[in-house]
Parts: structure tokens; sequence; C-alpha cells
């Protein structure tokens, strides 16, 4: 299963960034093999509406099934729902604490956006 | 002649120039306020409303049935106003521009358009001058197209002025389209300046003949008539920082009204208008 974090780093050490859509970047971990790579999201950071929904294209590409994240606006969560990509909220530490949590089945699944559009 | 009047900064003066200017000119004046997140010429132009007018926008609609999910709409839309995750697209009306662009590129003919409404233009009458304005619906984000509409009901075979939004964005590029000339009005402080220079670039860019209003003369500093000099700009009138102005303006009056000197001052504002395009800007 491959599980996606928000954050700015590119390391699991890195802190988590509690933004989805805006986020710089992400962490995508592969639970099967124990292995991640590093996806940019840097286009979505600037463009000037639906960072979500592109967010949530790019993170489609990568075969994500699961986003870590901790926070998430009506639009972007529209989307994931349709990509069919669980999301989980987290406070904040680093991606291996988030990561960790995850495994631990700690981390609570939203079933509804918890901020409005255009949250930053 | 359509007189657009823009400013970079906001609340420099723009309604006032172009609700002063029409009122200087007679009748059979429109004026066509763009400002469709807060328009105010109405508060200064006060008529009896004529006609109130729905406008819509086109939205894209997915017939699912005919949806075989190949994905070219969301790869097309540059907005994320449609997108497909491998099943029929998801539309995100809020952030469609209305372009069209999906159902063309739809090789099934799954997606037609549906109006969602955005606001209304209104027309008013005071005093010989028609006042057209758009009122944007509360959380609609999409200017331009109720800006269009509103300017569709521009006569330029008469004395046409656009009061823009303030700013250099989408909103105001919509409003000054088709303008024969652009007053920027302007006020003589750092702010002014520095948003005079965006407003400047902007109208460059659009190639229309353009000279500068500079309101509230007195306060402030020098540095908008050095910046006009060097870069060869014309200053049309200057607007003193005179409180009476103020005051009409906080009762809703015009200063060409309150103040008759003032009637003046915006004549030779019109004829400045007209001498600088007879003479090809110079």
């Amino acid at each position: 299963m491959k599980v996606a974090f928000t954050t700015s780093g590119k390391t699991l050490d890195a802190p988590m960034d509690i933004r989805f859509g805006r986020a710089p970047g992400f962490i995508v971990y592969d639970t099967d093999n124990d292995t991640f790579e590093v996806v940019d999201n840097q286009q979505s950071v600037n463009t000037p509406q639906g960072a979500g929904i592109q967010a949530t294209e790019n993170i489609v590409r990568y075969g994500v099934n699961c986003i870590v994240t901790g926070h998430c606006g009506p639009n972007a969560f529209r989307a994931l729902s349709a990509a069919g990509i669980r999301i989980y909220t987290t406070n904040g530490g680093t991606v291996a604490d988030a990561l960790e949590a995850f495994r631990a089945g700690a981390l609570a699944s939203m079933n509804s956006a918890d901020v409005e559009g255009h949250w930053v | 002649m359509i007189i657009a009047v823009a400013s970079g900064k906001g609340g420099t003066g723009k309604t006032t120039v172009s609700a002063n200017l029409a009122r200087s000119m007679g009748s059979g004046v429109q004026v066509i306020d763009c400002d469709v997140e807060e328009p105010n010429a109405h508060l200064f132009l006060r008529g009896r409303k004529m006609e109130s007018e729905i406008v819509s926008i086109p939205v894209p609609e997915v017939d699912s049935s005919l949806c075989d999910a190949c994905g070219e709409c969301g790869r097309f839309c540059r907005f994320h106003a449609i997108v497909s995750f491998g099943s029929s697209p998801l539309v995100f009306p809020d952030l469609c521009h209305a372009c069209g662009g999906c159902t063309l590129v739809c090789p099934r003919g799954a997606i037609s358009e549906k109006g969602k409404r955005i606001g209304v233009v209104e027309t008013s009458e005071c005093d010989g001058v028609t006042l057209v304005q758009g009122r944007l619906d509360i959380g609609v984000a999409m200017a331009p197209p109720l800006i269009r509409a509103v300017k569709s009901k521009v006569q330029s075979d008469g004395h046409v002025i656009l009061d823009a939004p303030p700013g250099t964005s989408c909103p105001v590029i919509a409003t000054l389209r088709g303008a024969d000339f652009v007053v920027l009005v302007t006020e003589p402080t750092p702010f002014g300046l520095h948003d005079l220079s965006l407003a400047v670039d902007m109208v460059r860019e659009l190639s229309i003949p353009f000279g500068v209003v500079v309101n509230r003369m007195g306060v402030g500093d020098d540095r908008v008539h050095r910046f006009c000099r060097e870069e060869g700009i014309a200053i049309l009138m200057e607007i003193p920082d005179d409180r009476r102005i103020a005051e009409a303006y906080s009762r809703g009056e015009l200063a060409v009204d309150a103040l008759p000197e003032y009637c003046s001052h915006f004549a030779t504002l019109l004829w400045n208008i007209r001498e600088f395009r007879k003479s090809g800007g110079e």
C-alpha cells in the first residue's frame, strides 16, 4: 500500500506540513517494501486556485491509496474521495512519527472537509 | 469615445473622476461601473432603476452514461474545474472560467453546458446620465464574465465612461479592452506612485493611449510628477486636496454639483483627453 505524507522535506525525519493542497511536496511511502519517493508539489503551491484538486491529480499518478496530512478543504476532499484515496490526519511531528502512528492505526480518518477553501 | 478610468491603487478617486466627468459632459452619457465586486457609482448617480438582468455563465454538465472516463476533459482544463480519476469526471463550477473547452475535447460528446448564475446587470437613469452596473453574487469569484456582460450595454456611438476596478488583474484587463483612452487616477504618495507604475506597464502592454489625473494634490511629495516627466506621461488634470470635495463626497454629492467651480476642471479634463487623442498621444 502507498501512503503519501505532506511535507517540505525529502527524508523521513522531515517535519510534516499540515496543509494538503499547498504542501510543498509529498513523501510517498510504500509499506509493502519499505521504500519511499519524494514528489514535488510546487506547481500546486503556486496555482491561484484549485490547489487541492491539482495536488490530488499529482499523487494519483503515484498510485497512492492513503494520504496523511493536517487539514483538507472541500474541493480537495471531493477530489480525494472520488479518487478513492483515504484521508488520515495528524497534528505535526515528523514524517516518521506520522508513519509510525499510521502503522499503529492511531490516526483518525477524515469523513468531511475540516477547513474552508483557500485555507493556508 | 470610450474613456476608461482606472488606477493601480484603490481609493485614489476613480469613481469621483468618472461620475464628475460624466455629469460635466451633460446628457447622453453612459457610465459603466465595471467594479462588479463593489460597485459604488450609484451612490453619486442616484437614478431610477430601469432594468435588471440576470447573468449566467455556461459550466459543464457530464452525462455519465456517455462518459468512458478517458480523462481528456481534465487534462484540458488548466483551472481544475473538471477532473477525472478513472471514473466519470467531477465538476467544480466555482473554478470554471466558462471557456467551453471540455465540451469540445470530449470524444464522446458526454459534456453539455448549463447556466450558473453569477450576478446581475442593472441599468438606471439619472439626469441624462445612464448608469449601467454589475453586481457580482456573494461568493462568486469570477468577475470578468460579468464585466463583459456589463460592457455589452456600451453604446459606442456616444460618450461612454468605464469605471474600472482597482489593480492590474483580470477584471481590470476585461474592463480596459476596447477603450479608446485610459485615464489613470493616482495620488501623489509613494503608494500612489508604486501602483501607478504597475498600471502604466499594464496600459502600455494593451497599447491604449493614456494620461494621468493626480488627485488630492498637496498631500505627499512630487515623485508622481517626476515619474510622469521622466516617462513622458501627460498629466491631464490635478484635483486639489480640498476638504470640501470630501465633505460633498460623504453626503453622496458630486464635486461639480456641490462646488460649481470644479465644472471647469472636469471640462478641461475632457478637452485635454480630446486634444491628446487628436495629437496622436504627444
